[in-house]
Order: structure tokens, then sequence, then C-alpha cells
């Protein structure tokens, strides 16, 4: 990383201007290095996006619009289109979404408004820890644990009640979309959790206060003064936890089996934006399959920031407008 | 009274069931953590031996050996992106605090929080790009860019959140005494904000030491010893990916145990932050 500008060394000034010009000099020269710092920032996300646009030039050029909506992937032929990709993308971040929230939120009512106090600081704790363990290891706990127990006693039971619905069709291979929603489920939670925690923390307590005054039952008093209250708060912390599952690689590219498939079963085997590059970047053999899946990572960066920054300005738009309210 | 006793009664019952609901969904959340460190220990602790680090991966088929290079080699990844990223993130981290005005400050704030969420695959795209094609050849270097990106924004937000709880009372101590902004910094704002300060680079360092989809194509691993940093080398995470996926128990049984080992890591740096961060708000308020 060469942000940092080149600062041309200052010779220590002599003693007797001590004072005057070299202390001076070393600030001007320290805040500079600083603002370089602070700076690289900037230039990294410049950094991203030139880069990944200069990879993909070939492939922008070749393919321009048709790469979004083209189902053919195929090296030989040099045809590339990236349909598959988002489709598995969107439908297991989906799943991991429909799952993780209902139960994100409501650890973060148990975390903030039921839990006994003494619990609350440990099993916050708990959660975070949760957020530590590395990706490939959640892969590997899924390869060897999750998908067993899912394939044997979960996949049957779904298959065998709502068998009648296209999406719980066809044969059970353990890894596949539903897996990976699952095990994304599983990894965006601590996130979810925690900024929901958050929001729900930054309802002020009036508004609970009055709830109960007009005899509403506990539950009533979450529905309609917390949760109503809190929900532009709680939505951003679904999209945030979607940011998350859209980027994920490690685990997903275990447990999806990384075929490229457009249909409506969720126990077929697919594959993502993310995985698809993990997959096949170190075996691309021509510019155009490189420059192909460069187009891919630009497609995941780009949509990645977008949800990122909706997210933020959702969650800091909530808080700091409660945290204005309170002061 | 009487008229809605009836009523009431439902409503204490769908209160107490929903937040029974809530309850559920608590344990739900917890189970995996309970179930992944039960696993861990069970399937990865008969592994580890003495062989498991300080040996090399043996060619397929041939029992034992080790990671003892994937271990060294994750360590000095985090080494050389710590070397990278902390300074640019604290000195970042110090602009923000010390120097930046109310706009800039959000902009850089802004990006900081848009490149948290740039997955981290992308980051190792970029090194590919910036390192790997001019070189030609997988390199450690390469790797250790890769997360050095991903530290940046880490490190410097935290560094940023600490240093605003020092006191103002302490610059204007600082200052009153005649020492020059920037020896105040280093000398006096700094030291007292380095346990936190410490707590972020050791948090960022936990991320980046379970990173796997960065170092792919960058550090892209080495079943041998790596003797220089020009060439590719061994991570952790990357040898219990390609362990974990390939077809041999024996080695499926080693991922297990270098996923203990990996897991065993982030969570004494998170513990050591918990140690450091615990006098953190004492000493400066």
């Amino acid at each position: 990383m060469s942000t940092e500008v080149a600062t041309t060394p200052v010779s220590p000034a002599p003693t007797a201007h001590r004072q005057g010009s070299g202390t001076r000099v070393g600030d001007t020269v320290f805040h500079m290095v600083c603002l370089a710092a602070a700076l690289a920032v900037a230039v990294l996300l410049a950094l991203v996006l030139w880069q990944l646009f200069k990879g993909s030039n070939l492939a922008l050029k070749q393919f321009g619009w048709k790469f979004f909506t083209g189902k053919e992937w195929n090296p030989v032929t040099g045809e590339f289109g990236a349909l598959p990709f988002i489709f598995g993308t969107i439908v297991s971040s989906t799943l991991a979404l429909l799952i993780a929230v209902p139960l994100g939120v409501g650890t973060a009512i148990y975390l903030t408004d039921l839990a006994p106090v003494k619990l609350r600081q440990p099993m916050t704790s708990l959660i975070e820890m949760l957020a530590a363990v590395p990706s490939v290891v959640w892969g590997l706990w899924a390869l060897f644990v999750l998908i067993p127990i899912l394939r044997a006693s979960v996949y049957p039971v779904l298959k065998h009640w709502f068998g009648f619905l296209p999406i719980f069709q066809g044969p059970i291979y353990g890894i596949g979309l539903l897996t990976s929603g699952v095990i994304l489920a599983i990894m965006i939670l601590p996130i979810i959790t925690s900024v929901s925690r958050e929001v729900l923390r930054s309802v002020p307590n009036l508004q609970r206060e009055a709830a109960y005054a007009l005899g509403a039952t506990r539950w009533e008093v979450t529905r309609i003064a917390v949760l109503s209250y809190a929900r532009r708060g709680l939505f951003g912390a679904s999209v945030l936890g979607l940011g998350r599952a859209i980027g994920e690689t490690m685990a997903v590219t275990m447990v999806i089996g990384n075929t490229r498939y457009i249909g409506p079963t969720l126990f077929h085997p697919a594959t993502t934006l993310a995985s698809g590059i993990a997959n096949e970047f170190t075996e691309a053999t021509t510019d155009i399959y490189l420059s192909s899946l460069f187009e891919l990572g630009l497609v995941l960066l780009g949509v990645t920031v977008l949800v990122n920054i909706l997210a933020q300005v959702m969650v800091r738009a909530f808080t700091t407008a409660e945290a204005r309210r309170v002061a | 009274m009487n008229v809605t006793s009836g009523n009431h009664k439902f409503r204490k019952a769908k209160s107490l069931a929903m937040n029974g609901l809530c309850i559920a969904c608590a344990v739900l959340v917890i189970l995996p953590l309970g179930m992944i460190l039960f696993y861990l220990v069970q399937k990865g602790a008969s592994s580890l031996n003495r062989a498991f680090f300080t040996g090399i991966p043996k060619p397929a088929g041939m029992p034992g050996g080790g990671m003892g290079n994937a271990i060294l080699g994750t360590l000095e990844l985090v080494a050389l992106a710590s070397c990278i990223g902390v300074p640019i993130g604290i000195l970042g981290g110090v602009y923000l605090s010390e120097y930046g005005g109310e706009r800039m400050n959000t902009w850089i704030r802004f990006w900081a929080d848009v490149l948290n969420g740039v997955p981290s695959i992308v980051w190792g795209m970029v090194a590919y790009t910036l390192v790997v094609l001019p070189m030609k050849h997988f390199s450690a270097w390469a790797g250790a860019l890769a997360l050095a990106f991903i530290m940046i924004p880490l490190v410097l937000r935290t560094t940023e959140e600490v240093l605003v709880l020092v006191p103002r009372s302490y610059r204007e101590a600082a200052l009153a005494l005649g020492l020059p902004q920037w020896k105040a910094i280093v000398r006096i704002i700094l030291p007292t904000a380095m346990r936190g300060i410490i707590t972020g680079v050791l948090l960022a360092m936990g991320r980046i030491a379970g990173e796997t989809a960065p170092l792919l194509f960058t550090a892209f691993g080495n079943t041998n010893w790596s003797h220089h940093l020009g060439e590719p080398i061994a991570a952790l995470p990357l040898q219990i990916f390609s362990y974990a996926t390939a077809p041999a128990d024996d080695w499926n049984r080693q991922a297990w145990a270098g996923a203990l080992v990996l897991v065993a890591m982030t969570f004494c740096l998170s513990l050591s932050v918990r140690l450091f961060s615990a006098g953190r708000f004492q000493k400066n308020t």
C-alpha cells in the first residue's frame, strides 16, 4: 500500500529555533501523514472499482448487457452469462434472510426486554463469539454435521408435508440451495441480532411505559410500542445481514454444490457469484474467461456496496434520530 | 371486567406464547455455537499431537503429517498484513479524531463502512491484479496485501472510537505545556487510549486470521515450508478448506484438528480483547 505521501525527512531544526519553525514543520508533516492515512479508505474504494473495471473490460465489451441474461457459461466456446450465479446468490441469501430475521429479531427482543438482567451480557458475548467463528469452519461443520442431519431428518419431512410445492420437489442431495441458505442464516444471525438489539435499545422507555399504562400485555407492548416503532431500524439490520449473506464465500462454496442451476427446487445444487469466483478463478485459462470472472466480481461488489449503503443509511438514521430525541 | 376476562385470558396466553417463542429464538441462535464447539473438540482434539504442529502435509494416502507450515504461514500472513494495515488504520483514526472537520469525517467514516462491507473475495481479486499478475506467481506478499485491505477500515474505525473517549482536558493540558500537537498526540493521547487501540487491532487480527477467500488466489497455499515471502505460502484456513473437501478420511480428520486450532486462535484473541478492554473506561474517565 503506497498511499502514504512521500515525506521528505525533516532535518532537525537548530536548537535555538526549536520552539519556532521546527515544531510547526513537525506538526504539518504529522497532519499530512494522518490525512493521507485517512484518505487511504477513499483511495482503496477507488482502487477496488478501478481494478475490477479494468479486469472485466474485455467481458464488458464482448457481452454487454447480455452478460446478465445469459445462461450459458462455457469456457470452451467462450460463451459467458452470469444468470445462474445471480440466481443462486439471490435465492440463497433470500432463504438466509427468511430464516435469520425472525430468529434474530426474536433473540434481540429477548435480550432487551425479557431476559433476566444477569443473563443479558453473557448471552450477548456468546453471540459475539458466534460471529468470530471463521467462515471455513462453518463450512466444515456444515459438511460433516449439518448436512447429514438435514438430509436424514429435516428434508424428508419437508418433502413429505410440503412436497406438493415445486420448491420441495426432486431428489435430496444434501448439498444445495436450501442448505446454503441455512448455513448463511447461521452466519448472519450475529450481525442481525446485535444490530437489532442496538435498535430496540434506542426505543425510548416512555414508549413502553405508555403501552403498559394502557393495560397492554408484555407481548402487546413489544408489538405495538417497540416493534412497530423500531421497524425501520430493524429493516436496516436485516439489509445489513443481506449484504453479508451476498458476499459470503467459503461456507457457501463448500455446501452449495457449485453447479450452474436455474430452477424451482431448493434441494438442487447451485452456485453463487462469490463461490463461482472462488471455484474457477485459478482455472481461468483464457483472457475472456478471467475477464468474465472479474465481471462477476464487479456485479458482486456493486450489489454489496449498494445494499450496505442502504442499510447504513437506515440504521444510522434511526439510531441517531433516537439519540437526538432522548437528548 | 367480567365481560372482558375471557379476552384477557386469551391475551395473557398469547403474550406468554410469544415470549416463549422469543426465548426459543435465543436458544436456537446459541445452539449452533454449542454444536460447533462440541464437534470441534470431539472430532479435532484426537488428531492434535506434536506431528500436527511441527509436520507438513503428507501426500494423499499416507497417514500422519501435520499443518505446521500452515500454522506458521497464517502467523506470517497476519503479521505482515498488520505491518501494512495497523499503521495506516491508526493514523487514519488519529486524523478523524484529532484533525478532521465534521464534513470530511462523515465522508471518511462512510467510505470506511462501505469498505467493511466489501466481500473478502473481492479483496483477493484486487491483490491478484496488483501483485500476482505483475510478479507472475502467487506469493505471501499478495495474500498479506489482501488481508491488509480488510484490516485498514476495521482498525481505523475502532481507533477513532477510542480516541474520542480521551478527555478534552488531556489535550488542553498538553498544549498548554507547550507541546506541539503531534507530540501531544504521540506522547499523551495515543498512550492514554492504547488499551482500546490494541483491542481494535486484536479484533481485526482475529478477523483476518480466519479469512480464506482472499487467500485462494493470492497466497494460494503450499504443501511445503515456504522460505521467502515471494513464493506461495500455506495458511491454516486454506489447508482446512482443501482437506475438508478432499475425499480422504485422514485428511478430513486433520481438517477438524486444523479448525480447532484456528478457532482456538481466534477465541484467544477475542479473550485477550476482553482482558484489554476491561480497564479501558476506568482509565479514561
